[in-house]
């Protein structure tokens, strides 16, 4: 048995980035770093960076990624996402 | 989004701001070890005030570098240490800092334990006062213990126990581990680096190649230990070791001295890979502009590299082992895992190795004489 990488990110549901968390904008795309668990995240794409700082205006994490990227590209981000969530960069409203 | 090597690549380039940015408080010590990295030992009067360093802390907050790591010398001599921790981190910028303990009592452990977004080093080089007050100095393991005794007493949690790796201790690997688990603390291993006082002993400490390699599985088997990126030139000998694999100075990395001279890295006290002060221009500026930090972020030159078929794990190593070695910058590693260094070492036509800039240590060394001696 495998458990699938967004087991427990849901991408219909409405998200945030945590209050604990800094971005900093980097050519790349972004570092995140979480002031509670200390941990350093690199963001490694401008969309995606925009897709976070975008998750609250949007009601759910598939609206946010259709906002900034193709189709073709949507799982990736979901992907991606769900990553960031167990991170602890992500967290619901 | 890209693979980790595209990130690296990235990183090449160097970024908005630091990662990985030291802040060296003091060059006043009160051990005088013989590998140290900053040749500490007596203050510098020029050392930054109390309001500079206040001042820096917020450019620190303003450029969005998330932590800092603080060492010396040793930190905890300045009358202003908690101050300016205290400072840095109602900024939210995470405070960790190294220290040979001899400061933290029972008080003190107390207070730092109070402070959220602080990390504590203790630095031993041995897991025996026998080996490891050959380097730090008679006493200084004791009263290292005694320090991590008082953050355990204090509930200060996980810190972290760091341990430079030489050839006298490579054996010991074990015993560090079993230490940092009776503290419910963290192991942190770095490279001897032929930096400062290190210079001079580096020729005999450093690791040979076949503890190298020891060291290197030791850390492939024991992924939860912190190396601070410092063997990547270790990648060379198969899977690459965690971290960014890439020497990250003027890049990722710098120092800021005491005295606000902004360096590439910790290891490059030297009049060479001074990029400028933060007295004269501000932090950013330098970091943003200075010609070394640019020039530092061009590609490397793979030099005698080039055909090595481990290159892009090892990237040729590191700067500071090189330029203190006497080695040129394009040349491999001075402990290159196939040898190349040790031939380029041989090699060199005249062995003038450069001794590091300023140099702050006592003229004769000071022996640590425990209190109760002295009645
Ligand atoms: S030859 Fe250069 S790149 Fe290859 S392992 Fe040695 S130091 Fe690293
Ligand atoms: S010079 Fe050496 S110690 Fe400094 S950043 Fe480069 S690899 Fe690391």
């Amino acid at each position: 048995m495998s458990l699938s990488t967004t087991d427990v990110f849901d991408p219909s549901a409405r998200w945030q980035l945590s209050g604990q968390v800094s971005l900093r904008d980097e050519a790349f795309g972004a570092l995140a770093y979480h002031h509670g668990n200390r941990r350093l995240v690199f963001l490694k794409s401008p969309e995606l960076v925009a897709i976070v700082r975008g998750l609250s205006q949007y009601s759910s994490a598939h609206e946010a990624i259709n906002a900034f990227v193709e189709p073709s590209s949507h799982e990736r981000y979901v992907v991606a996402l769900a990553s960031l969530f167990r991170s602890e960069l992500l967290c619901g409203r | 989004m890209g693979a980790d090597t595209s990130l690296r690549d990235r990183f090449e380039h160097g970024l908005a701001a630091p990662i990985c940015l030291t802040w060296e408080l003091t060059y006043a010590c009160n051990l005088a070890c013989t590998h140290c990295l900053s040749s500490s030992g007596r203050r510098d009067p020029l050392e930054l005030s109390t309001s500079e360093a206040k001042a820096l802390i917020d450019e620190i907050a303003a450029m969005q570098i998330f932590y800092i790591n603080i060492g010396g010398g040793e930190p905890m001599i300045r009358r202003d240490f908690f101050e300016i921790v205290e400072h840095a981190v109602h900024q939210k910028v995470g405070v960790k800092f190294s220290t040979n303990g001899t400061r933290i009592d029972a008080s003190a452990a107390r207070r730092l334990a109070a402070i959220d977004y602080l990390d504590i080093q203790i630095s031993i080089d041995g897991a025996d006062a026998e080996t490891s007050d050959r380097i730090r100095g008679a006493g200084s393991y004791a009263q290292a213990r005694r320090a991590m005794d008082h953050l355990k007493d204090a509930n200060f949690g996980e810190f972290k126990i760091s341990v430079v790796m030489t050839r006298d201790n490579i054996g010991q690997l074990d015993e560090f581990q079993a230490l940092a688990d009776h503290y419910g603390a963290q192991l942190r291993l770095t490279r001897l680096r032929p930096s400062g006082r290190g210079v001079e002993v580096w020729e005999s400490l450093h690791p040979t190649r076949e503890q190298n390699r020891q060291l290197y599985e030791w850390l492939l088997e024991h992924p939860q230990v912190l190396t601070g990126d410092s063997f990547f030139h270790l990648s060379a000998l198969g899977d690459p070791l965690d971290g960014l694999n890439l020497c990250g100075a003027g890049r990722v990395v710098c120092l800021i001295d005491p005295i606000g001279e902004v360096y590439a890295c910790p290891f490059v006290i030297h009049d060479e890979f001074k990029a400028g002060n933060v007295r004269e221009s501000g932090f950013a500026h330098v970091w943003r502009e200075s010609p070394l930090f640019r020039s530092l972020r061009e590609p490397g030159n793979p030099g005698a590299c080039a055909s090595c078929g481990s290159y892009d794990a090892c990237r040729g190593g590191c700067m500071a082992a090189k330029f203190f070695t006497g080695l040129e910058l394009t040349d491999p590693d001075p402990e290159c895992v196939f040898g190349h260094g040790e031939t380029a070492l041989d090699a060199r036509r005249v062995v003038l190795r450069p001794t590091p800039s300023p140099d702050h240590s006592k003229s004769v060394a000071v022996r640590l004489v425990s209190r109760k001696s002295l009645v």
